[in-house]
């Protein structure tokens, strides 16, 4: 996807020095994320936290539900209590991918105080400089909080009633996984780019959050939705922020339904790399055409 | 053959046109009214290989401008230019690779990390090899005495060590031209000299191309044979430091000494009186009347000491600005504000170029 990172001088070992030249960025990046260690250890526990509420939240719910007549457990949406608590476990691994804290309103900054001039003059790639410090930012994080991950897991390991999946449901999920990252990140990276425009895009950006907060299926799952709703919300680009990840690991996908639903995603990430280059290449433009 | 070429460079903005008030914000979030600055109005340059040019000029004079375009930070309007045979703002990674930028303080440098980390993506970045790194971030940091700040976070320098750390930035990848934006604005005099110290030595050993804006006349005075003055948009003078008197000074400063007691009323006849401190009297007097003034006064009055120099550079640049901006006011489609502002913008010039 992003190919020409760092149009590199080394005629030597074009690929190598293109390795080397990301690793250097990934490295800095981890470096720079480590500095504010205080801000950073809180930031990760922290994320933790809502989980005991919302696992409150959803006893409460299916409990004044009851049990159905035949003395089974309710199901809200084709989900029983147990399978809710473990959707909005695996949600938490899909944000935790797919959300990107400050990437649009820093990229937005960046165009307001000049900064962006930066990859006008050098010979480096703005969009690809950005996603691999967004990587950079990703590994810290899960460097660290893989251990509150793991133990939160273990906990609950009694929801995931149906055990791990099968090894190809898996893999899909992980690849959803990827793709729900960058997916976001393009996502992210085009509303920040607005900026070149409107030079303030935080409004934008509460607005997306908004709906993505509910639309992604963060919440709760969109099988929970009106179908008169639900339709047009599968259709969202925002479900594979976090809905679709939890629904393959889970296995709410039919498999014969995946490869499709896999490819449909992998067309939205297509979507969005276009949209964020056409964004940004029109964007230069009128940086160009304005001063700054 | 030249390395920097420009022929009739002209870049126009349209700027939001806000008046004062609560009532006019509110009109604007509806309809706005726009107008053409014209930042830069048909500029023509040559510069050699291995010259040291400085832009001079007023607040918004289009010093700035001009380098942005050259450094394809921004597209004309109009015109043509070519560095090092490029067009500036195809924005080709050969020509990247080979000029530098430094616009004061908007840093190249991660601000949370030390300097020297950033380094290392400069030399990955412009595909410095291993010796060619090690052997440049040397040279750079001894001759700028800041070998003991590589390892410690840039946010935590001050204003002129970071300031000579984002010139090692911009010098690693030895660039042939070197574009610097005010390299010493807001640094004290130690930092002032220190930094134009490193210019010179390093210009000449290089012979590499540097194009230099500044408010200061020091720092051209002390590195630049050759001074662009620029002033709404337009290229009003382009040779030497010295020459600039001679094309815009058209009178000399004579200092008479009166024998004691001899305090003439009457001295406005010979010239216009600068001040007086008895017995020394300072006169301005048109360039060609200098013998004939002068022998007046030699034959009416005793004196005993005669001395005849050119007005000080800062004051003619200062005047030859306030002649230049009282034009552009005269023209409707100039480049700053209002009237008042313009007068303000020269006088600050020559202000800053005092000191």
């Amino acid at each position: 996807m992003t190919a020409a990172t760092v149009n590199h001088a080394g005629p030597e070992h074009p690929i190598r020095n293109r390795l080397l030249t990301w690793w250097t960025i990934l490295r800095i990046a981890l470096e720079e994320r480590l500095v504010y260690r205080g801000d950073f250890a809180l930031g990760t526990l922290m994320r933790f936290l809502p989980i005991i509420t919302q696992i409150f939240l959803w006893y409460a719910v299916y409990d004044s539900i009851g049990r159905t007549a035949s003395g089974e457990s309710p199901e809200l949406g084709g989900y029983r209590f147990a399978d809710m608590v473990a959707y909005y476990l695996i949600t938490m691994i899909g944000r935790a991918f797919s959300s990107m804290p400050g990437l649009a309103s820093n990229v937005a900054l960046q165009i307001r105080e000049g900064e962006i001039k930066r990859y006008m003059i050098q010979p480096v790639d703005l969009i690809g400089f950005l996603l691999l410090t967004r990587i950079a930012h990703k590994l810290a994080y899960y460097t660290i909080a893989i251990f509150p991950f793991a133990f939160v897991f273990y906990l609950c390991r009694d929801y995931f009633t149906d055990g791990w999946p099968p090894a190809p449901q898996l893999i899909a999920f992980f690849a959803t996984l990827i793709m729900g990252f960058l997916i976001g990140f393009f996502l992210e990276a085009t509303i920040g780019m607005v900026g070149f425009w409107f030079l303030e895009v935080s409004s934008l950006l509460f607005i997306y959050m908004l709906f993505s907060f509910f639309l992604s299926g963060h919440m709760f799952p969109l099988t929970l939705l009106p179908d008169s709703i639900e339709w047009f919300v599968q259709l969202l680009p925002l479900k594979y922020l976090a809905y679709f990840p939890a629904a393959v690991f889970l296995g709410k996908i039919p498999p014969e339904e995946l490869p499709m639903e896999m490819a449909i995603q992998a067309g939205w990430l297509a979507f969005f790399i276009i949209t964020c280059r056409l964004t940004y290449a029109a964007g230069v433009r009128r940086y160009s055409g304005f001063g700054g | 053959m030249p390395i920097i070429e420009v022929e009739n460079l002209v870049k126009s903005y349209r700027v939001y046109k806000k008046r004062e008030g609560l009532g006019d914000s509110i009109r604007g979030l509806f309809r706005r009214e726009f107008r053409d600055v014209q930042a830069v109005r048909g500029i023509d340059l040559t510069v050699e290989q291995g010259e040291f040019v400085a832009f001079l000029g007023p607040n918004g004079a289009g010093k700035t401008t001009t380098l942005k375009l050259l450094s394809g930070v921004i597209n004309p309007t109009s015109g043509r230019a070519t560095v090092m045979g490029y067009v500036p703002w195809e924005r080709r990674n050969e020509y990247r690779r080979r000029f530098a930028l430094v616009m004061g303080q908007k840093n190249q440098l991660w601000w949370d990390l030390p300097a020297q980390e950033s380094y290392r993506l400069h030399q990955q970045i412009y595909g410095i090899s291993h010796d060619e790194f090690k052997r440049s971030l040397d040279e750079l940091t001894d001759l700028l005495g800041v070998r003991t700040l590589l390892g410690q976070p840039v946010r935590e320098l001050s204003l002129g060590e970071r300031m000579k750390m984002e010139l090692i930035a911009a010098l690693l990848h030895s660039p042939d031209v070197l574009f610097l934006d005010e390299p010493t604005i807001g640094l004290d005099v130690i930092a002032q000299h220190k930094i134009q110290t490193f210019l010179r030595y390093y210009q000449e050993k290089r012979q590499i191309t540097i194009l230099l804006t500044s408010h200061y006349m020091k720092d051209i005075a002390a590195l630049c044979r050759r001074v662009v003055i620029i002033a709404g948009g337009q290229i009003k003078y382009d040779g030497s430091l010295a020459g600039i008197v001679d094309r815009f000074s058209g009178s000399k400063i004579v200092t008479l000494q009166f024998a004691a007691g001899n305090q003439p009323a009457d001295l406005m006849r010979i010239g216009e009186v600068l001040d007086t401190n008895w017995p020394k009297v300072r006169l301005k007097i048109a360039r060609a009347d200098v013998p004939l003034r002068l022998a007046q006064a030699l034959s009416e009055y005793t004196i005993e000491d005669v001395s005849v120099e050119d007005p000080p550079l800062e004051n003619v640049i200062a005047d030859m600005f306030n002649q230049v901006e009282e034009e552009s006011a005269a023209a409707p489609e100039a480049a700053s504000g209002g009237a008042a502002t313009r007068k303000a913008n020269a006088e600050h010039a020559a202000k800053d170029l005092s000191r």
